[in-house]
């Protein structure tokens, strides 16, 4: 085991304070949590770090928060360890450097995505589909070919679900491990956590967002990122449906499943990620950690663009424009699920991780 | 900038829960409001920051209070703790009007909680903020500049100049500039002078440097001095405070609540000389804790040293400085600095006294000392079980008791027995009135938020009028 990080002594320094203060306990799952510690290993920090949603409440309810001499900072110290954690599980291992310019890193695969997708288009097809109008059964493959769209489709987005994989296999390992057998109960809790984003709820009546005021607009916008994100997801395992087991090629009408999947789940992506992004920008800086902000502000952006070219495409899509946009969007998807495992996506990972331990271990609790 | 030339209806000289109690409702009732907050914006609130619910009668069950708490209970709770020094008709006024209390905060945007974990089990008598003072006090802060109040920061009412029992003007330092405000009524819930150390050693000399300051710096008592000097009655005793045993590594002030120690019912307690003063296992810990910093405070050196070992250390909460650590008895002292062999002596002394009994920790257990001095009546274990630990104790001081006397308005009595014609008080400085010894967990907040309203409310009145 490497030696802890200072962000790790931190992290342990203001909990070993918090769990003799408590009066957080209402906020979220991470207090609770805590109180079921007496010390804290590096796990249980990593742990506590990524149950944490960065709501903020703890933030400004805290009677040792900057500029008392306890400098307590939940939430920005956490979002450090989060990020310590996505570089320490990040698989293969080298990759985790990643995460020490994330901001820089995600920007430039997107922009190396959108150019190679050209780049590619114009190496492979008559330059010309670029901007000619495609109509009719097989458009989109005229312009990027029907194979390459699916192989370098499988290839990335498989690439992404092994080094996922692997990430949470160490994750869990390093923090704990075990938990006995699989129980339904505990994943449910952690499935319904998810669904509702229980704690972007901070008690009841919502969170920090922006100041010590209470709003539920952060829990808003991250659910329409998320579904939205899903609903595109959804377009997309449609469309495959389609295209292999009913024999539907695209393009597909505008009132088709795929392409309704595919709207509405962009539209809930651009207004959450533009929403997430607002949010970020005005809020107060004293409980937000400067170091991970790039990484955030990439991978909202990238999202954006995904959908809105995603949107565009279906704008142009009878035009002559639709070559490019197809170009350009797809470059961004490709591009996108290349860097997943190593931007701020995996935060959807490890806090599932985390909520599905948490479940479990409050179990153990009551049984005890 | 803030026009302080114009003439505000009423002046409110503190910053915490009493203050914006009355601010606030002063406002709602049309008076204009200015309230004059000695601490910058980041730690505003005084004491209030620190504390964590308010007791209140309740009738049955509410959202936030299990079962029912009447008057009668929370009289005999008071009496208990004061040992009578009270003003009866004063503290049941307040106790029936604490009912009111959670509702009126709810209305100022405070969100309460069911008590969880390590709250010494309040959940029947004490309604909980959630998130503690500091977020009760962001309520009503917003709740105060939502309704036009002004609110200065960095201002500290200094001296308010009264002819025959009426206060004409307030001289402050706002910002660090002289200047003046201009009043027809003035409420002073600036609360107590425990933060101010030469007053202390007024009464308590050298070993007042030894105290820790629990809550805010600001807790200067200048306000209550001046009013004091100007033929305002003073009430409670003015060398006495209400103190804990707090960890003797603690900051100096402003360390708040996690500076406590609970591990006291499951040690033994010797002070400087390396002897024991005090039944430890006297009590439960709620009813005892409150006792222990006053017992610190008259120890040579003002401080004490809980010795236990690995048995122990899982029956209280966890410090948030970790004990001294070590293989034996004498290595321990060294740590600490204590003479070794008389360490010994008094951990093999109480070992040989300890009597077989069953352990409990939440009850009043049968494990028991039989014939040492002074005895430990429970949680009496042999200390035998490497690694032994050592929580070093110092008192730290949560408020003073000496304060203005007021009537059942919260109007501020002159020395000559008649009321003030245009002062109130709310809160810590006028505490004293009902609170003559002793503590009860929330009684503060209860205080605070019944007289803060009742002097807004009068405040108001009387500028109408």
């Amino acid at each position: 085991m490497a030696t802890e990080s200072a962000t790790v002594a931190e992290a342990r320094r203001q909990m070993e304070i918090c769990n003799a203060c408590r009066y957080c306990e209402g906020y979220c799952a991470v207090f609770p949590a805590m109180a079921m510690r007496r010390s804290f290993t590096e796990g249980d920090l990593t742990h506590l770090a990524n149950l944490c949603h960065g709501c903020k409440g703890c933030y400004h309810a805290c009677q040792y928060a900057p500029p008392h001499a306890f400098g307590i900072n939940i939430p920005a110290t956490f979002a450090e360890l989060r990020n310590e954690s996505y570089a320490a599980h990040a698989w293969p291992a080298p990759l985790g450097a990643v995460f020490e310019r994330n901001g820089t890193i995600v920007s430039l695969f997107a922009a190396l995505g959108v150019a190679l997708a050209l780049i590619l288009t114009v190496a492979l097809q008559d330059p010309a589909v670029l901007w000619s109008a495609q109509r009719g059964v097989g458009a989109f493959f005229r312009v990027i070919p029907h194979w390459l769209m699916i192989s370098l489709g499988l290839l990335t987005f498989g690439f992404a679900i092994v080094a996922l994989a692997m990430g949470a296999r160490s994750y869990w390992r390093a923090t704990g491990g075990g938990g006995g057998a699989f129980a339904p109960a505990p994943a449910a809790e952690a499935v319904v956590d998810i669904a509702i984003m229980r704690n972007l709820g901070g008690g009841g009546h919502g969170c920090n967002d922006l100041d010590e005021g209470f709003s539920t607009r952060r829990r808003w916008l991250h659910q329409a990122l998320m579904y939205g994100f899903l609903l595109c997801f959804a377009a997309t395992c449609t469309g495959t449906i389609y295209h292999y087991f009913l024999s539907w090629k695209s393009p597909h009408a505008f009132l088709s499943l795929p392409v309704q999947f595919g709207f509405w789940g962009g539209v809930l992506m651009m207004i959450g990620t533009a929403g997430l992004a607002h949010v970020k920008i005005i809020t107060d800086p004293g409980p937000v950690s400067r170091k991970v902000m790039g990484g955030e502000f990439a991978i909202l952006g990238l999202l954006f663009l995904i959908a809105a070219t995603g949107l565009l495409l279906l704008a142009v899509r009878h035009t002559g424009a639709m070559g490019l946009m197809l170009a350009i969007h797809l470059g961004l998807v490709f591009a996108f699920f290349l860097v997943l495992p190593y931007s701020k996506m995996v935060h959807g990972l490890y806090r599932g991780i985390a909520l599905l331990r948490n479940a479990q271990e409050k179990r153990r609790a009551v049984a005890v | 900038m803030v026009d302080l030339t114009q003439t505000f209806d009423v002046l409110i000289a503190g910053g915490g829960n009493a203050a914006l109690c009355a601010a606030i409702t002063a406002r709602r009732a049309g008076a204009t409001v200015v309230v004059a907050e000695h601490a910058p914006k980041s730690m505003r609130g005084g004491n209030s920051r620190h504390t964590r619910n308010v007791r209140s009668l309740h009738h049955g069950p509410t959202g936030v209070l299990t079962d029912s708490y009447l008057e009668e209970e929370y009289w005999d709770d008071l009496r208990r703790v004061t040992a009578g020094k009270t003003d009866e008709p004063l503290a049941r006024m307040c106790i029936r009007a604490s009912e009111e209390a959670p509702k009126f905060l709810e209305s100022c945007g405070v969100v309460f909680q069911p008590s969880l974990s390590g709250t010494l089990s309040l959940s029947r008598t004490n309604a909980f903020f959630l998130g503690g003072g500091k977020a009760l006090i962001n309520a009503l802060y917003r709740t105060a500049e939502a309704l036009g109040i002004t609110i200065l920061y960095d201002t500290e009412v200094q001296h308010i100049e009264v002819k025959d029992g009426f206060a004409t003007k307030a001289i402050v330092s706002h910002r660090g500039f002289p200047a003046r405000i201009k009043f027809k009524a003035f409420i002073a819930s600036a609360g107590g002078f425990q933060a101010n150390r030469e007053w202390l050693r007024k009464y308590w000399g050298d070993a007042a440097d030894n105290f820790q300051i629990r809550g805010t710096p600001y807790a200067q008592g200048r306000i209550l001095k001046d009013m004091l000097a100007s033929g305002v009655q003073e009430v409670g005793d003015p060398t006495q405070f209400h103190a804990v045993a707090n960890d003797a590594r603690a900051p100096m002030e402003d360390g708040g609540l996690a500076m406590r120690l609970d591990c006291v019912p499951f040690s033994v307690v010797v002070n400087r000389d390396v002897e024991r003063f005090y039944d430890e296992g006297e009590d439960v810990w709620p009813k005892r804790y409150a006792i222990w910093g006053r017992l610190i405070a008259q120890q040579p050196d003002q401080v004490a040293f809980a010795i236990n070992d690995s048995k122990a250390q899982h029956n209280y909460l966890p410090p948030v400085f970790a004990p001294y650590e070590a293989g034996s008895i004498a290595e321990l002292a060294g740590m600490i600095g204590l003479d070794a062999g008389k360490l010994e002596k008094v951990v093999a002394d109480y070992n040989a006294a300890v009597q077989p009994g069953t352990f409990s920790a939440q009850t009043l257990d049968d494990c028991r000392t039989e014939g040492l001095t002074p005895p430990k009546s429970h949680w009496a274990r042999r200390i035998d079980t490497p690694p032994y630990y050592c929580h070093p104790l110092r008192p730290g001081i949560t408020f003073t008791f000496l304060s203005v006397k007021v009537n059942d308005r919260a109007r501020v009595m002159m020395a000559d027995g008649t009321p003030s014609a245009n002062m109130f008080a709310s809160g810590e400085i006028m505490s004293g009135n009902i609170l003559g010894q002793g503590y009860l967990a929330g009684f503060g907040m209860a205080i605070g938020t019944v007289f803060g309203r009742i002097a807004g409310e009068e405040a108001a009145k009387l500028v109408r009028n």
